[in-house]
């Protein structure tokens, strides 16, 4: 698993890139009352602003950790956005990406340079 | 930017491991144990919440009331001791600097509060227009704890059985927990319950005195807005500004009769009109029935899809479990049923007009005698 400093996190299996939010991320939002996940068939950009997470206070968006299509939703969520506070790292996810390129995740921090990064906050 | 002010209970709030934001020039506990949870326990126990960063004042001179009667549209002098009224602060252009509650909790002119974030704006302007013998003293030396909930009244009369007797909207002046206070039967959440103004150097140890009770637990400001968005109690500088007019804000309540008969207040002119011909828009209470939540600058569209309105406050409601919100539209299309659509980042939903307030308000009403 990877994380950017924007607390998403990128989990590649072949060439299918499951992407989410990180507990610390979902921690800081507090109660998760709606997610909006991106439709399949999107292609996002690294970056890009791909779905929206909110609290009851506010609206957060979601980065694209990574470029390529968007080949599932966690239609889950929209039933059950409290999952994201359960289990952002496994349960909460948000979509599959179909990478275009590997070697987009090279830049991103494993785990224990995101817990170091989240140190320095 | 400039340096966050601190409450007297700041130090509390960070012992208790509250999430701090700024608010209205103060450094505020947003929430302690999460929004939801004490949204729910508030409807359900007792909250506790420091609401030390609003502006509190007393005004007294001999002339105290006919020269506040001055800024506001509430009859003042008719009111009684130990009561209290909510009212607004006019411009003269009829519009809401802001919104305040005023009583007389004891023999000596009027104690007031007001918004944080309009506290020094609202004081200078009144401070710039004494008249006579009228004195406006600012309480800054005192705190202002808020007890909510239907367990507030329970927990309260422990510590002095005399408040179990008082009214919504009665207000006193008297001992408690051994000091000097000034309490009202009053809050932002349409629960019963609280407000109850300390000297700041008490204020800790009062706050820790009501959280030994397992009834009260503190509660922070992302569950004081969503508990008063249910109540449709409208949030100044959000739901209503100095652009506003009470006929346009929903707030005829506050203009008494016999202010409206002597049309003496400031903006009567255009109140008054408005009362009479109806404004041009009105604030209303809208069910979200699909999608996102309506936030704050959300645009409402008629059943064509015509842009009529805009969101002013809106989120999840913790107890209906659907989405609410109350925003501007024109008369025409204020009536309950009415179906509009909210625009969340592009996408129309259904909202339909329902009343105000969301949740029924559980305010204690003195049997009469």
């Amino acid at each position: 698993m990877k994380f950017t400093k924007d607390h998403e996190w990128v989990k590649l299996d072949g060439e299918v890139a499951t992407v989410g939010i990180t507990t610390h991320a979902a921690d800081q939002l507090g109660d998760v009352v709606f997610v909006e996940v991106p439709e399949v068939g999107k292609t996002v950009g690294k970056g890009d602003s791909f779905a929206v997470v909110e609290s009851v206070k506010a609206a957060s968006d979601v980065y694209a950790p990574v470029s390529g299509e968007v080949v599932e939703a966690n239609e889950v969520l929209s039933g059950a956005p409290e999952t994201v506070n359960a289990d952002a790292e496994g349960e909460g996810w948000f979509a599959r990406i179909k990478v275009s390129d590997a070697s987009q995740l090279d830049g991103l921090m494993d785990r224990a340079a995101y817990d170091a990064f989240l140190a320095t906050l | 930017m400039t340096e966050l002010k601190t409450t007297p209970l700041n130090a509390a709030h960070r012992a208790l491991g509250a999430r701090m934001v700024g608010f209205g020039g103060y450094d505020m506990p947003v929430q302690y144990e999460g929004v939801l949870a004490e949204h729910r326990w508030t409807r359900e126990h007792a909250g506790l919440f420091d609401v030390s960063h609003m502006g509190q004042a007393k005004i007294t001179g001999a002339d105290a009331v006919s020269w506040f009667e001055r800024f506001v549209p509430g009859d003042y002098q008719v009111l009684k001791a130990g009561k209290q009224k909510y009212s607004l602060l006019l411009n003269d252009d009829g519009g809401i600097m802001d919104d305040l509650m005023a009583g007389k909790p004891d023999h000596a002119g009027l104690y007031v509060v007001v918004n944080a974030g309009n506290k020094e704006e609202d004081f200078a302007y009144l401070q710039a227009r004494l008249e006579g013998d009228v004195t406006l003293t600012r309480l800054e030396d005192r705190a202002l704890l808020a007890i909510q909930g239907p367990e507030a009244a329970g927990v309260m009369a422990g510590h002095e059985p005399v408040l179990a007797d008082m009214g919504f909207m009665e207000c006193a002046r008297l001992m408690l927990f051994g000091v000097d206070c000034f309490i009202s039967r009053s809050g932002y959440t349409g629960e019963d319950g609280y407000e109850i103004s300390v000297p700041a150097d008490q204020a800790e140890r009062i706050w820790n005195t009501l959280l030994e009770d397992a009834r009260v637990k503190p509660i922070g400001l992302g569950a004081r807005d969503s508990l008063r968005l249910e109540a449709g109690l409208p949030l100044h500088g959000h739901d209503i500004d100095p652009t506003t007019s009470p006929v346009e804000g929903a707030l005829t309540f506050a203009l008494s009769k016999s202010r409206k008969e002597r049309a003496d207040f400031p903006g009567a002119d255009r109140i008054l009109k408005e009362l009479a011909d109806g404004p041009t828009r009105v604030r209303v209470g809208l069910h979200v029935k699909e999608g996102a939540p309506a936030r704050e600058g959300a645009e409402i569209a008629d059943a064509e899809g015509t842009v009529v309105g805009k969101v002013t406050s809106g989120g999840p409601s913790p107890t209906l479990s659907h989405n609410i919100a109350m925003g501007y539209v024109p008369p025409h299309l204020s009536e309950l049923g009415t179906e509009l659509k909210v625009i969340v980042r592009g996408k129309p939903a259904a909202a339909t007009v329902i009343a105000m307030p969301f949740v029924a308000q559980r305010y204690y009403r003195k049997p009469k005698a």
